[in-house]
């Protein structure tokens, strides 16, 4: 007989074999899958895990859409740590994205060199905002946090789509809900010849360091990690608990309206009523595949990144269908979970421990 | 012997460049918005694609995206078609727009083509539908059949194309009907059947027997069929999600835009331009007409369709008055495309605002 048995402490091995082994499985249930559906597994593996990073241009594009969900996933990650079950990086990123879009949007037609200041602030203020309000909530009337954000969530999109169809509409686009494209003054610079990949992943990256700094180096990071971990503890330590509460999720909401911000202001370069697929809950998956550390958050985020456009390029190339590109996917993030149980228990026969 | 290497050496070379004609052909690349499986508008323009496929056989190779967010991936979903070697390329929703003039001007030797938008380059044009016919043979079907004179109508956009729709509808409707009033609900969606069973129950809850709708999924046609009262299928053939219920399905068939667009391009003729097909291009048709229809209803929805295909009758034909009290189109003038394109106002007797 074969039981589980908990470990006494992680093991160090798993927590680095844990995701290979990890994709290995997945390498042989997608070899599997494509051969079942008459693909070439070999072909098929390369166009959704190689080929996105094969050319400049995919690269620069693979950047893109890294940028908003590591921006997203550094906030939430920090979150996490402090044991707030903040969901409502989405709405963050709407209002952000919004509230970038409104500013850049009153500037018209200028060429200042203030416009693309101002719009980022703008846009990072407004997520910090829209953080504030469950924040406040939960710590005045101990309300659920995972519940208000959920709810705010939906709250910023329909208020973005008012936006679209009402005050920042285009006066001269027919009606559709989209506002005018930016101004140049507006855009975040560009960073290649061959792509979109813009300042905002630059931004991603630093914000990824400073929470590093910040959690693992200074004082504030610490008692991050211990209100965390045992909230007594903290609070008999004399920790101000609503000041790391404050901190965390408006720091989360400062980076999740900068993804947005970034979004419009960046690739999009006006703001539509599709700004996000979906990025403030990817930044979920990113941020506990990333072990809840900025760092890790880079890799995952890349990953993830990585994951879909190679599902767009497996449709272009090979003709695989969206759907069973969801399912690979589903299955490499199902086997990631997966294996982590095995950094805090190991599978034992019964003979073993008896004797 | 010589006589005879040299035939074999003839043949492979014709087979040769045989094999390179056949490894060589007109790449067609397909951008939808939804999933293929929506049986409604990225259904049918699959249902085009593969259509154009069939008709040029070996020629013509097509590739799609489904499912592609109107954000910043359609940029990239757009550029790595392009990319990867197809000489026209397909976008077919409105919020691509921006997305596919900027890969446009990227490729100045591929052609564009997007659905339902606005903005045209050297390379880039632009295609729709009449819908506002099918549309106004389903307001007079739903004119005639409702009893409670309540039908309702499930908007997804408060975009022109939509607005002028609900307008059509409703002129046809008052035109058999003068006693019929109009209930709208906006869902902010293309395709979301969940939301659009809730707005059909809503309409249905508030009197209206007869559903129109403006969103792609057969969800208001099985709530319409669950209740009892009569519906009108978008976009593709939703005869089988209500037997009973279903009026007719007003289908759009690009296969024939598809076709002559492709032939352009491969004959180099090709011209950007506005184009709008409707039931005298074969674009839109009326499917499946239930058999239940009483024998008035009947006859006239085909007179009606006879009436807008021959193009003997435009429902946009003045003088028409908004529910403000403006005269919104003159006597003797009928709303050219670019005005048919801006319709923002609705028709008198529409007791309802338009959502700003």
């Amino acid at each position: 007989m074969i039981r589980v048995q908990a470990r006494t402490e992680q093991s160090r091995l798993m927590t680095f074999a844990s995701p290979l082994l990890a994709i290995v499985l997945t390498l042989i249930f997608g070899s599997i899958l494509f051969t079942a559906l008459g693909k070439d597994p070999l072909q098929a593996l390369h166009v959704l895990l190689i080929m996105p990073l094969s050319d400049a241009y995919n690269v620069s594009e693979m950047l893109v859409k890294m940028g908003p969900l590591l921006l997203c996933a550094v906030g939430l990650s920090l979150c996490y740590r402090a044991n707030l079950w903040n969901i409502g990086a989405e709405g963050q990123l709407l209002a952000g994205a919004l509230g970038g879009s409104a500013v850049a949007l009153a500037f018209g037609d200028s060429e200042s060199m203030w416009v693309l200041p101002v719009t980022l602030l703008g846009g990072i203020a407004s997520g910090m905002a829209w953080s504030a309000i469950p924040t406040y909530l939960k710590l005045k009337f101990n309300s659920n946090l995972i519940l208000t954000t959920i709810m705010l969530n939906y709250i910023a999109l329909y208020l973005l789509i008012w936006a679209v169809h009402g005050p920042l509409r285009d006066p001269m686009g027919f009606g559709f809900p989209e506002s005018a494209l930016f101004s140049d003054a507006a855009l975040l610079p560009v960073l290649s010849d061959s792509g979109r990949v813009h300042l905002g992943v630059v931004f991603a990256v630093l914000a990824a360091l400073v929470a590093w700094f910040i959690l693992s180096k200074s004082h504030l990071g610490f008692k991050i990690r211990v209100y965390g971990a045992d909230e007594p503890a903290a609070t008999y330590a004399g920790f101000n608990a609503n000041g790391i509460s404050w901190f965390v999720m408006l720091f989360a909401g400062a980076l999740a309206g900068l993804a947005g911000v970034a979004e419009v202001a960046g690739p999009i370069g006006q703001l539509t009523p599709n700004v996000s697929p979906g990025y403030g809950y990817s930044a979920i998956i990113v941020a506990y595949l990333g072990r809840l550390h900025p760092a890790g958050a880079i890799v995952s985020a890349v990953f993830l990144a990585i994951l879909y456009m190679g599902g767009d390029l497996a449709q272009i190339e090979m003709g695989i269908p969206i759907a069973v590109v969801g399912m690979f996917q589903g299955v490499l993030l199902f086997f990631l979970l997966a294996c982590d149980f095995f950094i805090r228990y190991r599978l034992v026969s019964s003979r073993e421990t008896v004797a | 012997m010589k006589m005879k290497s040299l035939l074999v050496g003839l043949g492979l070379i014709a087979g040769m460049s045989a094999a390179h004609a056949a490894e060589d052909p007109f790449k067609v690349g397909f951008v939808y918005v939804g999933p293929v499986g929506d049986l409604g508008w990225s259904y049918e323009h699959d249902r085009g694609r593969q259509e154009l496929e069939e008709y040029f056989g070996d020629k013509v190779e097509t590739t799609f995206v489904e499912n592609v967010p109107e954000g910043a991936d359609a940029q990239r979903v757009i550029t790595q078609l392009a990319k990867s070697g197809n000489d026209l390329i397909f976008s077919t929703s409105f919020g691509f727009m921006n997305p596919t003039l900027k890969v446009a001007k990227r490729f100045p030797d591929v052609t564009f083509e997007h659905a339902t938008g606005y903005k045209r380059a050297k390379n880039m044009g632009t295609y729709a539908l009449r819908t506002y016919e099918g549309r106004y043979v389903s307001g007079v079907a739903a004119g005639m059949l409702t009893e409670s004179n309540t039908i309702g109508y499930i908007g997804s956009f408060p975009i022109p194309e939509v607005i002028r729709d609900i307008n059509s509808a409703f002129m046809a409707a008052k035109s058999v009907n003068p006693d019929v009033t109009m209930k709208i609900v906006w869902v902010n969606s293309w395709y979301d059947p969940g939301k659009e069973t809730d707005a059909a129950n809503a309409l249905m809850d508030q009197g209206v027997d007869v559903l129109l709708q403006h969103t792609d999924s057969p969800a208001p046609l099985i709530a319409a069929e669950k209740r009892g009262v009569r519906a009108i299928g978008q976009a593709s053939d939703q005869s089988s999600f209500a037997p009973e219920a279903h009026v007719f399905s007003v289908r759009d068939d690009w296969a024939p835009y598809y076709i002559k667009v492709a032939q352009a391009v491969m004959d180099g003729t090709y011209q950007p331009q506005d184009f709008w097909g409707g039931f005298q291009d074969d674009m839109l048709s009326l499917a499946s007409i239930n058999d239940n229809l009483p024998e008035d209803v009947r006859a006239k929805i085909d007179a009606t369709y006879d009436k807008l295909a021959s193009g003997e009758f435009h429902p946009f034909t003045g003088p028409i008055t908004d529910n403000k009290g403006n005269v919104v189109v003159p006597e003797g003038h009928t709303l050219t495309d670019q005005e048919l394109a801006q319709v923002n106002w609705y028709v008198e007797g529409i007791n309802d605002q338009i959502p700003r």
